[in-house]
């Protein structure tokens, strides 16, 4: 799935929206008929709007992008779209965003996504600070962290394909998905992990049983609730995917796509890369 | 026990009164709404733009010529003097609903929304309107002077770099008045400042006698008079061929706050009003269905105990909802979508003990015991899972864009209570439970599964 992930992202590049490369969205409604879109296309192209992207949504409706548009050029654009008037329509959305709004944007964003990470790891060694046997505490920080990626990079996949085939744009909640994504995971892991702590801290296991076994044990005492857990997040975002606003859609699917694999990985991913540290960790 | 029943029945009477008066304030469930007293009026849902229909407008201050200790003041300025103009019914109509916000953001813009409207060309020409008043003086000998080459070999010297900004600036403007000159019977807009401007006008004068004062209107410059002696009275007049209609206007819209430096629109956003109903519909909608399903899983799965969350779930949700009213957060479709996800994060720290209690049931124990090992095992799992969701949501509302923020804001708030509504109202709920017994009826109740397990 991450290969497959990737493969998505080579092939078919992330798409990034107004919100991180300016520009502007017009949605318009007819009020009876819309004008056909190749008659509007070769009006439009005129404008000196530089090159303008038309698509038809709902019975009456149009889609426009375009460069960023100042207040003159938003109105000359309403003026050619309803043909002067003779052509009744209502706005349904306008929004322009400046070429520097977005790169302040994608700053932030990037800022956001390291920060994100690099308080989580720290989060994970400080919780972990009094397990060091056998596997010292930061390592379950990069386990959880190699589980993140591969939580994380999943749904980017999803969302590229989906990107390709539906036109969803990279946007603002895009970036919140992803970073959601990672504190929902990374909980997951630490409760799995929390327990192995419980395990190796607990008196019964002091110089018995090996550490597979006890990650065994753990694992077998932690997934069902992890799988009721996910269930219920997931079940709210399928109630959100479905039923809710147009403009979380994609957003609530990723973030289910995300739950899946977070709690997936935690089980079949994280744990056993613990025990393969360990054992890597015996034979040096 | 008796403390314990009390103790449960205060707080299911205390979460029934924050139901009631989520309820009570929302104006679509009440028919009468009309006629309820003012308390209950005082307390709406505060919605998003993407949700009630509205305009958007971000703009770039120009900060150039400011020092960088005054941006922060400036700024404010400029927020104060934009806000006056629309707030003021006066000039803008129906805009004068006071839900607009102006706010200052990322150091040098300006974000104004304006709720209902929802028409950009109105909206973006009545900030447009608002006059920018700098007044200058002469730079000092010097400083190199641009000059211009036309065509024709002539030679012109560039005026307006020969003047240099001041603090002075419509911002210390106080009334401006329409007069007209005795003599010429040319009209001119006469200005008085504040108590700060008068005294920057008084040193500016006082610095610059036999020198010219430039004033410049929407960065044109408009009037420099003479200095003959220093002003102390605050008193400046504009005499720059206007006609008369234009002399009034500017009186006008100066007196309904002048910018203390240009702006640039970046951004503008416009909401329809049908769209943003749409997603407020289909928001409620998703968010009730989920958390019937929730209900419905925990019911299932839980028996006695998932009623007992169940119920402790649905004082999380009138928490929430009442904290969005009382605080106020305002509300988007991103921060319906951190609430609901909240809803499923507030059944995961029940499910941890849960979980944890059935397997004290299999090990052997009471169901009380049970019980309360659950509780404290569970506790480090649900408090360290919870941190990293607390930080998320920290990082995301300092990174944010007002979208971003609403959903930060909605879903911490959702994790931190639900730490609170998990922990200690389902736990005192169980509690009273104790008395239940041992028996085989009690352990089908606390086990889960669909099947009765032995």
């Amino acid at each position: 799935m991450v290969g497959l992930s990737i493969i998505a992202f080579f092939v078919f590049g992330l798409k990034a929206g107004i919100d991180f490369k300016g520009g502007a969205l017009t949605e318009v409604l007819y009020k009876t008929d819309r004008p056909s879109q190749e008659d509007l296309d070769s009006t439009l192209q005129n404008l000196s709007l530089g090159s303008v992207l038309i698509q038809p949504t709902g019975a009456f409706g149009y889609i426009v992008k375009s460069r960023d548009l100042t207040e003159a050029e938003h109105t000359l654009l309403l003026k050619t779209l309803s043909a002067d008037g003779k052509n009744e329509l209502t706005e349904i959305s306008f929004n322009s965003i400046g070429p520097s709004v977005g790169q302040e944007l994608t700053r932030k964003a990037f800022i956001a996504i390291v920060l994100v990470s690099l308080a989580i790891i720290c989060f994970i060694a400080f919780a972990f600070r009094k397990v060091s046997r056998p596997v010292s505490s930061w390592r379950y920080g990069f386990i959880a962290i190699v589980t993140l990626l591969h939580d994380v990079v999943i749904p980017i996949g999803l969302f590229i394909i989906l990107s390709h085939y539906y036109g969803a744009e990279l946007d603002t909640l895009f970036v919140v998905a992803v970073l959601t994504i990672l504190g929902l995971s990374v909980s997951d892991t630490i409760v799995i992990f929390d327990r192995i702590r419980e395990n190796l801290n607990s008196q019964d296991n002091v110089g018995s049983a090996n550490f597979s076994e006890i990650v065994g044990r753990s694992l077998e005492q932690s997934y069902v609730r992890s799988i009721c857990t996910s269930l219920t997040v997931i079940l709210v975002l399928l109630a959100l995917f479905f039923f809710g606003p147009v403009s979380t859609r994609y957003f609530a699917i990723m973030l289910a796509a995300g739950m899946f694999f977070g709690t997936y990985s935690s089980i079949f991913l994280a744990s056993p890369l613990l025990v393969l540290v360990e054992e890597w960790q015996k034979k040096k | 026990m008796t403390k314990k029943v009390i103790l449960t029945v205060v707080l299911l009477l205390l979460g029934a009164v924050v139901g009631l008066f989520v309820y009570k304030t929302e104006p679509k469930l009440n028919g009468n709404f009309e006629t309820q007293s003012a308390f209950f009026k005082k307390f709406p849902f505060r919605l998003g733009l993407d949700l009630s229909g509205g305009s958007y407008l971000l703009y770039q201050a120009g900060t150039s010529n400011i020092d960088s200790s005054q941006v922060g003041d400036q700024m404010q300025a400029l927020r104060d003097a934009l806000e006056k103009r629309l707030n003021n019914s006066d000039i803008s109509g129906v805009f004068g609903v006071s839900e607009n916000t102006v706010r200052v953001e990322g150091g040098d813009k300006i974000a104004v929304e304006l709720p209902g409207v929802t028409d950009a060309t109105e909206a973006v020409n009545k900030i447009s309107k608002t006059p920018l008043l700098e007044f200058k003086v002469e730079a000092p000998a010097g400083t190199t002077k641009k000059a211009k080459v036309d065509e024709n070999g002539q030679v012109t010297v560039d005026l307006l770099q020969q003047f240099v900004s001041t603090e002075l600036t419509g911002r210390y403007l106080k009334k401006a008045t329409l007069e007209f000159n005795q003599n010429t019977r040319e009209p001119m807009v006469s200005l008085q400042f504040d108590e700060t401007g008068t005294k920057l006008f008084a040193e500016i004068t006082k610095n610059n006698i036999g020198k010219l004062v430039a004033i410049y209107l929407d960065g044109e410059l408009r009037s420099s008079p003479v200095v003959r002696e220093q002003i102390p009275d605050g008193q400046a007049v504009i005499s720059g061929n206007f006609t008369p209609d234009e002399a009034k206007e500017l009186v006008r819209n100066l007196n309904y706050g002048a910018l203390p430096m240009p702006v640039n629109n970046i951004s503008i956003k416009t909401i329809g009003a049908t769209l943003g109903e749409n997603a407020l519909v289909a928001g409620v909608k998703a968010a009730t269905t989920g958390f019937l399903l929730v209900v419905l899983f925990l019911i299932l799965w839980y028996r006695l105990p998932g009623l007992v969350a169940a119920v402790s779930l649905s004082i999380f949700v009138v928490i929430m909802l009442a904290l969005f009213k009382l605080i106020p957060v305002t509300l988007t479709a991103a921060g319906i979508a951190g609430f609901i996800i909240s809803i499923g994060i507030a059944v995961d720290a029940n499910v941890l003990i849960f979980e944890r209690t059935k397997e004290e049931l299999r090990a052997g124990k009471s169901v009380t015991d049970a019980m309360a090992a659950g509780f404290s095992r569970a506790w480090f799992s649900i408090r360290d899972s919870n941190i990293s969701n607390i930080i998320t949501a920290l990082i995301l509302f300092w990174f944010g864009t007002s979208l971003i923020k609403g959903f930060a804001l909605t879903l911490g708030m959702g994790v931190v209570i639900s730490l609170l509504s998990a922990i200690t109202i389902t736990r005192v709920f169980l509690s009273v439970f104790n008395f239940i017994g041992n028996g085989k009826i009690p352990r089908f109740l606390f086990s889960s599964g669909v099947t009765i397990k032995t």
